[in-house]
C-alpha cells in the first residue's frame, strides 16, 4: 500500500510521448502535439493505482506508451527491473506476457466475426505457449474463471451483453498469466447497475493472481473503490499523486479539489448544501500548451509565478506527491 | 394562451417496431405528467426503452413502427390526433424540441454552428436567413456560448461548447418543453456540471420544461423535480425527486440506487445481477421479476400501479 514494504514492479521516468504534427507539400515537421509530457511514478507489486483526468489529459496515451504499444519520445519505462525502451524484437514479444490491456469499449475491441474460443485463444496461438486441444482447455478454464460458461466458447460476440463481453475481454487479458495489468476505462462503457459486478470481478482476479492494475478512469467515485492509490493527471502532466483515502480527505492541487467538487452526488439535499467550484474554459490544446504550470489559465488561484516555471512534481508528505508552486 | 393545468400529459402511449425476429415492445403503455418550469428525469439502463419514449413523443418514427397509439396532451391539446403536417407545423420544435443523444456530434461539419441554430427557426418560425441570427445570438448569450463563435464550424468547438450548441438550436423557438437525450453523458465531469448549470440557468430564465432522459442518476439528481424509472419498456415508479433519491420505493429503482458508486461512502456499490428481459416477448407479470431480490408468488400476475402520498410504484409490495 505505501511506498517501506513493497517491491516496485513498474518504474517510469520523465516519460514523454510526443505525436509530430507535418503541415505543408514538403511535409515538415511543424509542432507536436505532447500527450503525455514528462511522468514519473512507481507502481507497486500487487497494488492498484488509479489514473484520473479529463479526456484528451493523456491517460490512455500514458497507458499505451507504458506498454511499448507507442515508442515513447524519451524516458524511461522499467518493468520487473528491465528497461522495456531498449528492448527489441524477441525479448520485448516475451515481455509483453507479462503486461496486458483490457479496453474502453467492450462493443468494439471484439472482433465481431472471431468466435469467443477464438478471441480468448488467439494469445495463447500468438505467443506459441499452448497448441491444439491444449488451447481449448485453457480458453475453457479462462472463461470459467470470469464466470463466464465454458459452453459460451463456440459463441460470437453480438451474442453477449456488455457486462459478458467485458468479462471476455478480461479472460482474453489474463489468459498469458500477466503480472501487469493496464486497464482503460474498463467499465465507463457499462450501464451502472453492472459496473459494480467487473469491478468485484477484477478485484477478486487481482487477489487470485497477484495482478498489479494500472486503472484508468474519468469517473472519480469507481476509482475510489477499486484503487489503493490514485494518480491525477491534466495535459500530459501529473498533477498528484496520493494514497486514496488521503487524496480523497485532502486534496491538494486546485485542479484535484475542483474535479473533487465537480462530481455529483445523487442526493439534492447534500447537493445543495456543498460548497462547489466550477472551472471554466476549456483543456489547452496538447500542442500549444501554456508556459509554467500546464492548469494556470483555468486555475482560480493562479499567481504571476506560475505562468514563469514548471512546478517540480514532489513529495510534500510521505506518499502525497503534488506539482504546484503555491503548495507547501 | 390559456393556461391548462399542466403542460404535457401522458396517457397509456405505446410504440412497438417491427423486427424479423417479431414485434420489439419497446415503448408499452407509459403514464405520466409534467407541470409547467418542471424537469422530470427519466431513468433506465439502455435498451429500457427510453429514448424510444423520447421518439414516441416528439413522433420522430422510423419506418418499421407496427403500433402508436395511446394520447400526448400538451397544454390541453391532444397531439396524436393531428396529422404529420400539423404535428410538423404546430408541435415539434414550436411547441417541443429536441436534444439528441450525442448532440455535439449531430451538428452538420460543414454549416456555421450559427447557420444551424438559427435554422430551425427559419423552418418552423417562417423567419428569413438573417432574422433567425437575432434569436440565434440570444439562445448563444443564454447557453454560454460567446457571440463571436457564430461564424464558427463544428469542429472548432469543444465537446462541451458543441453541447451548449445543441441545447441552443432545441431554445431557438422558444418551446415549453425540451427533450434531453442523454445530454452529458459523452463529457467529463467538470464539462458536465457546467452544462447542468447552463440547464438550471435557463429553466429559472425562461421557463422551460425539460424531460431529461439518462442512465446517469447521480448527474440527473442535479436538475430533476420528479423522476420516472423505466424498465424493459414501462414506467415502474414516479416520483418527486427528493423523496425518490432518499427513498426509492420500487425494488429495481432501489438495486439502481444502490449500484451508483459514490465519491464519499464506504461500502462498495451494489450491481443487479442478470440482464433485463428481451423486448420481443416481455414476460408476464412483472417484468422485473427474474431480477427483483424481493419476489414472491404474486409477481407472476401484471403488477397495478399504487399511488402512495403522491407517487406511484409498480409493484405488487405495496398492494
Amino acid at each position: 500500500m505505501n511506498a517501506n514494504n513493497n517491491e516496485v514492479l513498474l518504474r517510469v521516468e520523465d516519460l514523454k510521448m510526443h505525436f509530430p504534427i507535418y503541415r505543408g507539400v514538403f511535409q515538415r515537421q511543424v509542432g507536436a502535439v505532447r500527450a503525455v509530457d514528462g511522468i514519473t511514478f512507481d507502481v507497486y507489486r500487487g497494488e492498484t493505482l488509479g489514473l484520473v483526468g479529463e479526456s484528451g489529459c493523456g491517460k490512455s496515451t500514458a497507458g499505451r506508451t507504458i506498454l511499448q504499444l507507442y515508442k515513447p519520445t524519451s524516458g524511461n519505462v522499467h518493468f520487473e527491473g528491465v528497461d522495456l525502451v531498449r528492448l527489441k524484437g524477441e525479448e520485448m514479444r516475451r515481455m509483453r506476457r507479462k503486461m496486458q490491456m483490457i479496453f474502453q469499449d467492450p462493443y468494439a475491441s471484439l472482433n465481431p466475426r472471431m468466435t469467443v474460443g477464438q478471441l480468448v485463444g488467439e494469445p495463447l496461438m500468438v505467443h506459441n505457449v499452448a497448441s491444439g486441444a491444449e488451447i481449448a482447455e485453457r480458453v475453457a478454464h479462462l472463461l470459467e474463471v470470469v464466470n463466464l460458461n465454458p459452453a459460451f466458447a463456440t459463441r460470437y460476440p453480438h451474442e453477449f451483453s456488455g457486462g459478458q463481453r467485458q468479462r471476455i475481454g478480461v479472460a482474453r487479458a489474463l489468459a498469458l498469466n500477466p503480472s501487469f495489468i493496464i486497464c482503460d476505462e474498463p467499465i465507463s462503457a457499462l450501464d451502472v447497475s453492472i459496473q459494480a459486478q467487473v469491478v468485484n470481478l477484477l478485484e477478486d482476479l487481482q487477489e487470485q493472481f497477484n495482478l498489479t492494475y494500472l486503472f484508468i478512469a474519468h469517473d472519480l467515485s469507481m476509482v475510489r473503490h477499486i484503487s489503493k492509490r490514485v494518480a491525477v493527471m491534466y495535459l500530459g502532466v501529473f498533477v498528484e499523486l496520493a494514497d486514496r483515502d488521503e487524496l480523497y480527505a485532502n486534496p491538494l492541487h486546485p485542479y484535484t479539489q475542483a474535479l473533487l467538487s465537480a462530481v455529483p452526488i445523487p442526493d439534492p439535499i447534500a447537493d445543495a448544501k456543498r460548497k462547489r467550484t466550477i472551472l471554466e474554459g476549456d483543456v489547452p490544446s496538447p500542442a500549444n500548451p501554456p508556459s509554467g504550470c500546464r492548469f494556470r489559465t483555468r486555475c482560480p488561484i493562479a499567481q504571476p509565478q506560475c505562468a514563469e516555471s514548471r512546478p517540480e512534481f514532489r513529495e510534500v508528505q510521505p506518499g502525497h506527491f503534488v506539482a504546484c508552486h503555491l503548495v507547501n | 394562451m390559456s393556461k391548462h393545468e399542466k403542460l404535457l400529459q401522458i396517457k397509456n402511449l405505446t410504440l412497438h417496431f417491427r423486427t424479423q425476429k417479431g414485434d420489439v415492445q419497446a415503448v408499452d403503455g407509459v403514464d405520466f405528467e409534467l407541470d409547467y418550469n418542471r424537469a422530470v428525469v427519466i431513468l433506465g439502463e439502455s435498451g429500457c426503452g427510453k429514448s424510444s419514449l423520447a421518439k414516441a413523443i416528439l413522433r420522430l418514427l422510423p419506418r418499421n413502427v407496427s403500433k402508436y397509439s395511446g394520447s400526448i396532451i400538451f397544454e390541453g391539446n391532444d397531439v396524436m390526433q393531428l396529422s404529420d403536417e400539423e404535428y410538423r407545423q404546430n408541435v415539434r420544435w414550436v411547441a417541443m424540441s429536441l436534444v439528441p443523444q450525442a448532440a455535439m456530434n449531430a451538428l452538420n461539419p460543414v454549416i456555421r454552428v450559427g447557420d444551424q441554430v438559427a435554422e430551425p427557426a427559419v423552418v418552423h418560425l417562417g423567419l428569413s436567413k438573417t432574422e433567425a441570427l437575432q434569436p440565434a445570438l440570444k439562445m448563444f448569450r443564454h447557453v454560454g456560448v460567446p457571440d463571436d463563435f457564430i461564424d464558427r464550424y463544428p469542429f472548432e468547438l469543444s465537446g462541451g461548447m458543441r453541447q451548449r450548441v445543441a441545447i441552443a438550436m432545441a431554445l431557438v423557438t422558444s418551446p415549453g418543453l425540451i427533450i434531453l437525450d442523454e445530454p452529458t453523458s459523452a463529457l467529463d465531469v467538470l464539462t458536465q456540471a457546467n452544462i447542468f448549470n447552463v440547464l438550471k440557468r435557463i429553466k429559472q430564465e425562461l421557463g422551460t420544461s425539460f424531460i431529461l432522459i439518462t442512465h446517469d442518476i447521480a448527474t440527473s439528481s442535479e436538475l430533476a423535480d420528479d423522476v420516472a424509472v423505466m424498465y424493459a419498456g414501462q414506467i415502474v415508479e414516479v416520483s418527486d425527486a427528493r423523496r425518490f433519491f432518499i427513498e426509492p420505493l420500487h425494488p429495481y429503482s432501489q438495486k439502481l440506487m444502490a449500484s451508483v458508486p459514490r465519491l464519499r461512502q464506504e461500502h462498495d456499490p451494489d450491481f443487479i445481477t442478470g440482464q433485463p428481459p428481451s423486448l420481443l416477448n416481455p414476460p408476464k407479470g412483472c417484468r422485473f421479476a427474474a431480477r427483483c431480490p424481493k419476489r414472491f408468488e404474486k409477481c407472476s400476475e401484471e403488477p397495478p400501479v399504487i399511488e402512495q402520498d403522491g407517487r406511484k410504484v409498480k409493484c405488487w409490495l405495496y398492494a
